[in-house]
């Protein structure tokens, strides 16, 4: 087998074609998924949305569906929802933010109410393209947010009588929540740090903007950490700095996570009020961030559980 | 897969003459071509494959005779899923595929070690640096490219960091235009470093909806095939490829080291400068396309290797065909386990890849008593 060099026959006209190409950005979206000749979408835009096969995506979302009585239109769910019980029993399509879109159009489904975030964006793109409408509900971590997400599902689901009933009895619901809560004076209210993780021995707690932050002051507690934005990991320096009197974490149910002897063992926690007094409170996670119909009840339960009810 | 000819004749118990010598290469390359053969009929299979199997019951045939007929909104339905979710997603898949496995070939070939992958060139530790800053600075300081791109600007930043940090390597690695293989690896391992603490710092100022959208990224996935996505990705794959089989017998003659190489008349440096940046390129398009899709580009060409021995003109065309059809049914895998949602198709790479790359070698192991 001769060894010639076959290399040498690149010209340099091939190597500077391939460096043209190769210094081309990828091509903008221009025609992002409708390029195909061979798919015409029937569009329907003007026409009133039929909910009559209904994909919930979002705990919170699929919550009010069932608190709205209108259950029986939901085909599918996401992996976010799994409550009430009854919501196991459908189809699951995937994490919200990773969906499958050949998933979801075997279900069949008139359309879609997703909360806020859900995606990817390439997912979204060929199910708009399918005309399958895609309904998305902003999700603020406030009583009005709650609000205004009732509203728009019962819009959506047109139902908009049950929707303000729904609201009215929320509404109230939180509103009695949170004078109760209101009703004890400021040097009384105590510190909350909420614990999203403790993994060796590094904890991940909550700030501002968060649903932790939101729920924390709708039960009439001051969040510890108010001083950075999402969820950061701290300095054994800064929690002792942030004297907790309350840690908050979630409940995992499956026996994972931190356990509270484990956590109350690191130096920095049991130097705070919270890991003197062994002061650990776990509650469901869905339950206590999900900002739903149950948010009242969640806030009441969790200022009971910081206060002694 | 049959047992390749040439190993069951070197286990002869007498001593090789020159006639059974010539044989057992006559036998190697027909038995390497038959094997190319069969990997093309698999690759049409993997094809017919993909497009015909997913979550929903839409039938290709039905679409087919249907294409003419009056249009229902379950007939729109079906052509979508069949013209605009399967059949990008088998054609992005057979080339990013192909396209990590020839480079993973060519890489090992290059530095002539059986562990380089094409992450080597630094094109990967780039891209994710390129696709982080994107997913954290979207709305932010790299609004202006979000607004040129659209959706498709993260792939776009993730190609353009690929690019950039392979062309930094190689221009620290060349001296009188001499590019070392040693210094590339340390530079490589340095810059990787530097990539990944830089994209650590971004990940710390991420909010947790990013830091969702990250994973999802760095385990890779062909769930946003598009016909733009392949219309971007194939020609940069494709134009890498043509330089392929002036390859072939370069890289033969590298692996008795570099000096015999240019000894033997092979234009050494002009094939390193071709293959490393047919490899950025080819790399970079298809962590673009897809995120992160480890482990293909760095066991097919071994499984190659011990199926039809290591001869480039015929590994390169066949790591081909074999990395995009087994990233097809991965990506078949994915789609229905857990349908109708779906896996990230790295789990499934590695998952599967893993044993069925240890059973080979323990197999191979077992016959040649090393």
């Amino acid at each position: 087998m001769t060894m010639r060099n076959n290399l040498r026959r690149i010209r340099p006209w091939q190597l500077a074609l391939t460096a043209a190409v190769m210094a081309l950005p990828p091509i903008p979206s221009a025609p992002a998924v409708n390029g195909f000749a061979f798919v015409r979408a029937a569009h329907a835009e003007d026409k009133k949305l039929d909910t009559s096969r209904l994909v919930s995506v979002g705990g919170d979302i699929t919550e009010i569906v069932y608190a709205l009585g209108e259950e029986n239109r939901l085909i599918a769910r996401d992996t976010t929802s799994i409550y009430p019980e009854a919501a196991l029993k459908l189809p699951n399509v995937g994490y919200m933010r990773a969906l499958s879109p050949e998933g979801i159009l075997a279900m069949n489904p008139t359309a879609i109410i997703a909360v806020e975030g859900s995606g990817p964006k390439e997912a979204l793109a060929v199910l708009k393209n399918a005309s399958v409408p895609f309904e998305t509900v902003p999700s603020p971590f406030t009583r009005d947010g709650i609000l205004a997400k009732i509203d728009r599902v019962g819009t959506l689901l047109g139902v908009p009588d049950k929707a303000k009933a729904l609201e009215a009895k929320v509404g109230a619901d939180l509103d009695a929540a949170v004078a109760d809560a209101e009703k004890r004076p400021e040097a009384e209210r105590k510190r909350v740090l909420f614990i999203l993780s403790a993994q060796n021995g590094r904890i991940t707690a909550s700030g501002t903007g968060t649903a932790a932050d939101g729920i924390v002051k709708l039960a009439g507690a001051i969040n510890a950490v108010g001083a950075f934005p999402g969820y950061k990991t701290l300095t054994d320096e800064a929690i002792i700095e942030a004297r907790p009197d309350i840690i908050l974490m979630m409940n995992r149910g499956d026996g994972a996570g931190t356990r509270n002897e484990d956590l109350l063992a690191q130096p920095a926690i049991a130097l705070t009020p919270a890991g003197e007094n062994k002061a650990i409170v776990r509650m469901d996670g869905i339950y206590l961030l999900g900002f739903g119909p149950r948010t009242a009840a969640a806030a009441r339960e969790l200022n009971a559980a910081i206060y002694g009810g | 897969m049959a047992l390749p000819q040439a190993m069951m004749e070197r286990r002869l118990p007498f001593p090789m003459t020159e006639i059974s010598a010539n044989r057992q290469a006559g036998d190697r390359t027909r038995f390497a071509l038959l094997v190319i053969a069969l990997l093309v009929i698999g690759s049409v299979f993997s094809m017919l494959f993909s497009v015909t199997t997913g979550a929903s019951d839409a039938s290709v045939l039905d679409v087919i005779s249907n294409m003419a007929g009056s249009e229902t909104a379950l007939s729109t339905r079906d052509r979508i899923i069949i013209f605009d979710i399967r059949l990008p997603r088998a054609i992005l898949g057979f080339l990013i595929g192909a396209s990590l496995a020839v480079s993973g070939t060519v890489m090992q070939g290059l530095f002539r070690n059986p562990l380089a992958d094409p992450g080597l060139v630094g094109v990967s530790s780039g891209a994710s640096l390129g696709a982080v800053t994107m997913i954290v600075l979207g709305g932010g300081l790299a609004a202006p490219l979000e607004a040129l791109f659209g959706i498709y600007a993260l792939p776009a930043a993730a190609f353009g960091g690929g690019l950039v940090t392979t062309l930094l390597l190689y221009r620290i690695a060349t001296r009188h235009g001499q590019t070392s293989a040693a210094t590339m690896l340390l530079a490589g391992i340095a810059l990787s470093a530097l990539a990944l603490a830089m994209t650590g710092l971004l990940i710390y100022m991420a909010n947790d909806q990013q830091l969702r959208d990250l994973t999802f990224w760095s385990m890779g996935s062909l769930a946003g095939a598009t016909w733009t996505k392949i219309a971007a990705a194939a020609p940069i794959i494709l134009l890498s490829f043509t330089a392929l089989p002036f390859m072939a017998r370069g890289l033969n003659a590298i692996t008795l080291g570099e000096a015999a190489a240019f000894h033997m008349g092979v234009a050494v440096q002009r094939l390193k400068n071709v293959a490393i940046v047919g490899v950025a390129a080819a790399t970079g398009a298809s962590v673009a396309a897809s995120g992160g899709i480890g482990f293909v580009g760095i066991v097919v060409p071994h499984i190659l290797r011990m199926a039809i021995g290591p001869d480039h003109r015929f590994m390169l065309p066949a790591a081909a065909l074999l990395g995009g059809s087994l990233l097809i049914f991965a990506d078949v895998l994915a789609r229905t386990l857990v349908a109708p949602a779906e896996l990230p198709i790295g789990i499934i790479t590695a998952a599967v890849g893993g044993p069925f790359f240890l059973w080979i070698l323990l197999k191979q192991r077992s016959r040649l008593a090393l």
